[in-house]
């Protein structure tokens, strides 16, 4: 698997000439950039603090006054709505299916004490899925990580958590198998209306349409399971989309010669094809269906959420990790299963098993099952799982190691600090943040055209317009200063580590579960130690943002340099090449590809956790956001701050999508993705 | 495929092994605990007999002493009245848009939301909610310290002698100015014209929300760092840390009317109970109870110490309250 090829845009010719002179092709880019960047400076020497846009915290200009109004208009019409009432009308459904699920499962069906079926039911029942889906080594996984839900003491959040989920999973396939046939199968505006529909449910933070959605579904269940729902529906369609229309030409047109219908060709030959892909991005919608779990406990879903908030309100470090923890191990279950079972289809149709010999075991393990879903209806003991003292041992541990890791590295950590705000934060929000708007404008309008031609100009055109509008420039700025810093730092430590793990495989399988549990983990959970180590702070805002966006970056150069052909890295080693030479020479220029993909995602999970920023004291778009879901008359402000986060993060990737001509939000389907183990 | 093979082997083994563990567990489970169908019975006789009391949906705002009014009501409600209480936690904003559709019956605890009443109370708003008396509780908002600094530097406790230190108080995030700690957005704050009105070199810096705010305050306590920063009693930070209020320009009625020219303290706040207003014409036990609810400061303390401090479970910490102050709850039961 080879490290896709990156091509040099070839600069148009430029007839309609933006701002800068149009790059000649004399001068690298790099040049021109650096070019830019000093005009740019000489100017801000004239003019720095002059039209800068910064607003007052409260104040709401009239784009954001309407907003505001807008809401207000649809919450003041309900009764009569009839939108909100078919609406209701869903969200009632959905409330009562996953309330039949939690009676089965997770809470007293009254009068009985206990759920229809206890705890070791449910486990022998899952763990017998696990084993006819996906064979017996996933079972075990199975097995055990239901065993630790309730070891751990969280058995009927964890039991919620997967309703929620499985609920919310199966509408996005519902709806989202269709979309991803029209997206696999459409023209190229059909594909280019859905891509930004898309890309705007990714990047929107879910705080600013969380009190829309339960004025339209209402409270609790049936949020948690829209809000997830519109989280977890663009992978399924772009990955599942991306295997419909990459079946292969030749094989369409063999079949279509026997004259089928289009029907026919999508049933028989394009989606049996595309099976293994469309179960990736079922794999991916369950992943990101799992990481709205805490978000959904702020509207009261339920779940693995609601504990990890309730250990936040006080301060409780300990509390909160150990349900972060679980919803880590209910996302590497359910990642391997969902992995393990396409493959092990696989090797079924291919006729590899001896069906007599799995018939057997799983009548007789089907029967153990149902036993024991009998015995969990009739004992206490097999139906609520025992307390122990694993949860609260844990909880302990994590918060005494929390206490002595910051009272060591207190200092350390403040002077890490000190340092990257004064070196490179803040000259940089000097030059983002007080230069005039429409210097910045210009600039980042130069930067586009040099990287990325037009095709890198268009669509920065219209992101700046939009951002200026909406009246937060200003905060804008100040939230694209954190998020390039935290890009480099993530860029930094994805080349240092992503090389190391690529060379040597013992470091890779050590750091693995690592990266794991770092994409997982909600960052609920470590905002505490983190604010203990820095403080609120922009800083603060930029290592929680690093902490969430490096793994995948991380695994993305690994997986580059692990591309590069051995008889390359073989052949410089015979010219005598020094380690050094060899990584730098060889393996990174031809990771290149790799390498811009890493940045282009890195940077886009940073953008997503500008909001979580926002409540660790990194001000601007984030704290702007936090304010409209806390304060119903700033909500139209909050609003503003969410579409001009998703303005920020559409403008940056198409700029270095043209720049790089390759690869757009979500990453390249046909390669092994970041949450999948190395080689097996 | 050999190697699947042997995998379908190797599974019935271990499947066995997994079948013949669970009628063990079975066997020995079967002596101990009371039998599920006996506790159903019960439940059942129990649920005949109970009142009239139905189910009641307490919203729970996340905050610890919110969290204290709302357990203590709604444990009552539960063994004294039979009901079914159901909470759910939620931020304020979601909380009010509950009451019109009646998934939310009662907010225990209400800061003032202006913008709320407006869109809910009956004069202006829809009427899907109603103010429901006090809860006895005085909200106190101010600017504080920790109290090592109040206790080497006990000038800080004066807003005059604020200037003199702030370089004192700059950080990383405060541009060269003293550093004000703002709070979680769901709060009133009128820093930043206080300290413009009151011409000092401070730069206000949004804590963001709750636990940021405590962290800091709690780090800055332990490391000996300055801080100054918005915070509020009661809050259960206060039985950890006791927080010095710095002394403001006393409030005076209207001094807040302006939210550009404030250069006053904050007014004490009494916090009252919101209920839907349909919930509240019905009428029955339970809106007795969370009518005639009213505690003190010290109260509220002691129950929030018990979540936070001691660990314990709401329910259990109420319950646990109830026990030790039964004549005040009798009083509320009437």
């Amino acid at each position: 698997m080879s490290a896709p090829t990156l091509e040099r845009p070839t600069p148009s010719a430029g007839a309609e000439a933006p701002p800068p002179p149009p790059p000649r092709r004399s001068l690298p880019r790099w040049a021109w950039a650096l070019v830019i960047l000093g005009v740019w400076i000489v100017v801000w020497a004239f003019t720095k603090g002059q039209d800068t846009l910064e607003v007052p915290i409260r104040v709401q200009n009239d784009v954001q006054q309407s907003l505001t109004d807008f809401r207000n208009a649809v919450l003041a019409s309900r009764d009569t709505n009839p939108i909100v009432q078919f609406t209701y009308q869903i969200g009632s459904w959905f409330v009562s299916v996953v309330d039949w699920f939690q009676r089965l499962i997770s809470i007293p069906d009254l009068p009985r004490p206990v759920p229809q079926i206890g705890w070791l039911g449910v486990t022998a029942i899952a763990t017998w899925v696990g084993l006819a889906v996906a064979g017996w080594r996933i079972s075990i996984l199975v097995g055990a990580s239901f065993v630790s839900f309730g070891l751990f003491g969280y058995w009927s959040d964890s039991m919620d958590l997967l309703i929620v989920t499985f609920v919310a999973v199966a509408v996005t396939v519902l709806i989202g198998l269709p979309l991803a046939v029209y997206y696999g199968t459409a023209g190229r505006t059909g594909t280019a209306v859905l891509t930004t529909i898309l890309d705007l449910m990714q990047t929107m933070p879910t705080f600013v349409y969380l009190s829309p959605i339960v004025l339209f579904f209402g409270i609790g269940a049936s949020a948690a399971v829209v809000c997830t729902l519109i989280y977890a529906l663009p992978p399924i369609i772009r990955v599942a989309g991306y295997g419909i229309r990459n079946v292969s030409s030749t094989t369409i047109e063999a079949t279509d010669s026997s004259g089928q219908t289009r029907w026919q060709r999508l049933t028989k030959v394009q989606l049996p094809m595309a099976r293994a892909t469309i179960v990736v991005g079922l794999n991916q919608s369950i992943m990101a269906a799992l990481s709205m779990a805490t978000i959904a406990a702020y509207v009261d879903g339920p779940g693995l959420g609601q504990p990890v908030l309730q250990a936040l309100i006080r301060n409780d470090v300990g509390g909160a990790f150990v349900p972060g923890m679980l919803i880590v191990v209910m996302a590497v279950m359910l990642d391997r299963t969902t992995t393990a079972a396409s493959e092990a289809s696989e090797k079924a149709a291919r006729g590899g098993v001896d069906l007599r010999l799995r018939r057997i075991v799983l009548a007789v393990t089907g029967v153990a099952a149902l036993v024991a879903v009998y015995l969990s209806r009739q004992q206490f003991r097999l139906a609520e799982f025992p307390e122990t003292s694993w949860g609260p041992n844990l909880a302990d541990a994590v918060d005494s190691f929390f206490t002595w890791f910051t009272d060591t590295f207190y200092g350390l950590t403040q002077a890490l600090k000190d340092f990257v705000s004064s070196v490179l934060l803040n000259p940089l929000q000097e030059l983002l943040a007080e230069s005039p708007w429409w210097l910045v404008a210009a600039a980042i309008l130069a930067l586009a055209f040099v990287f990325g031609g037009v095709r890198g100009v268009a669509p920065a055109v219209v992101c700046l317009a939009g951002i200026r509008y909406l009246g937060l420039w200003h905060n804008a700025m100040l939230t694209l200063t954190m998020v390039l810093v935290a890009t480099i730092l993530v860029m930094a430590l994805a080349v240092v580590f992503g090389v190391w793990m690529a060379r040597r495989r013992a470091v890779d399988i050590a750091l693995r579960p690592f990266l794991d549990a770092g994409q997982t983990i909600p960052p609920f959970v470590y905002l505490i130690p983190v604010l203990a180590l820095f403080g609120p702070s922009r800083f603060t805002a930029i290592f929680a943002g690093v902490v969430y966006a490096a793994p995948a970056a991380i695994k993305l150069v690994a997986d580059g340099v692990k591309g590069v052909s051995p008889s390359t890295v073989e052949a410089s080693r015979s010219t005598g090449a020094t380690t050094w030479q060899e990584i730098t020479k060889v393996q990174l220029p031809m990771a290149r590809g790799s390498l811009v993909l890493a940045a282009n995602q890195g940077l886009l999970y940073v953008l997503s956790m500008v909001v979580i920023g926002g409540l660790v004291g990194a001000q601007a778009l984030g704290y702007d956001v936090v304010l409209g879901t806390s304060r119903s008359e700033d909500w139209g402000k909050g609003a503003a701050a969410g579409i001009t986060i998703v303005l920020l993060g559409v403008m940056l990737d198409r700029i270095m999508r043209a720049s790089a001509r390759e690869t757009p939000l979500t990453h390249d389907p046909g390669k092994r993705q970041w949450w999948r183990p190395a080689a097996t | 495929m050999r190697n699947t093979r042997n995998g379908w082997k190797r599974g019935a083994g271990l499947a066995a092994a997994a079948a013949c563990a669970t009628l063990v567990l079975g066997a020995c489970g079967s002596d101990s605990g009371g039998s599920i169908a006996d506790q159903t019975k019960e439940n059942e006789s129990k649920a005949a007999e109970a009142g009239d009391c139905g189910e009641v949906n307490m919203a729970v705002n996340p905050w610890v002493g919110y969290e204290a009014d709302a357990y203590v009501v709604g444990t009552l409600m539960e063994t004294e009245l039979g009901c079914k209480v159901n909470y759910k936690e939620l931020k304020e904003d979601v909380s009010w848009q509950g009451f019109g559709t009646g998934e939310v019956d009662v907010v225990m605890e209400d800061w003032g939301h202006p913008d709320l009443e407006k869109k809910f109370f009956a004069e202006k708003g829809d009427g899907s909610a109603e103010p429901f008396g006090e809860t006895g509780n005085i909200g106190i908002i101010g600017w504080y310290v920790p109290p090592w600094l109040a206790e080497e530097h006990p000038e800080v406790l004066d807003y005059k002698n604020l200037n003199a230190m702030a370089k004192d108080f700059a950080t990383s995030e405060s541009g060269g100015k003293g550093q004000f700690l703002g709070a979680d957005p769901s709060y009133v704050q009128f820093d930043e014209s206080i300290i413009s009105n009151l011409g000092l070199d401070f730069k206000v810096v949004f804590s963001g929300s709750e636990a940021a705010s405590i962290t800091a305050f709690q780090q800055a306590e332990e490391k000996k760092e300055f801080l100054i920063g918005y915070f509020y009693e009661p809050q259960w930070l206060f039985a950890d840390i006791d927080l010095q209020r710095v002394k403001l320009p006393e409030y005076t009625d209207g001094c807040q009317d302006d939210p550009a020219k404030v250069d006053c303290d904050y007014p004490e706040t009494t916090l009252q109970k919101v209920v839907s207003t349909s919930w509240a014409d019905k009428g029955g036990s339970a809106v007795d109870l969370v009518k005639a609810f009213t505690w003190t400061n010290d109260d509220q303390n002691v129950v929030a110490k018990y979540i936070s401090e001691d660990g314990m479970k709401p329910a259990d910490a109420a319950a646990k309250w109830i026990d030790e102050n039964q004549d005040k709850v009798d009083a509320w039961l009437g």
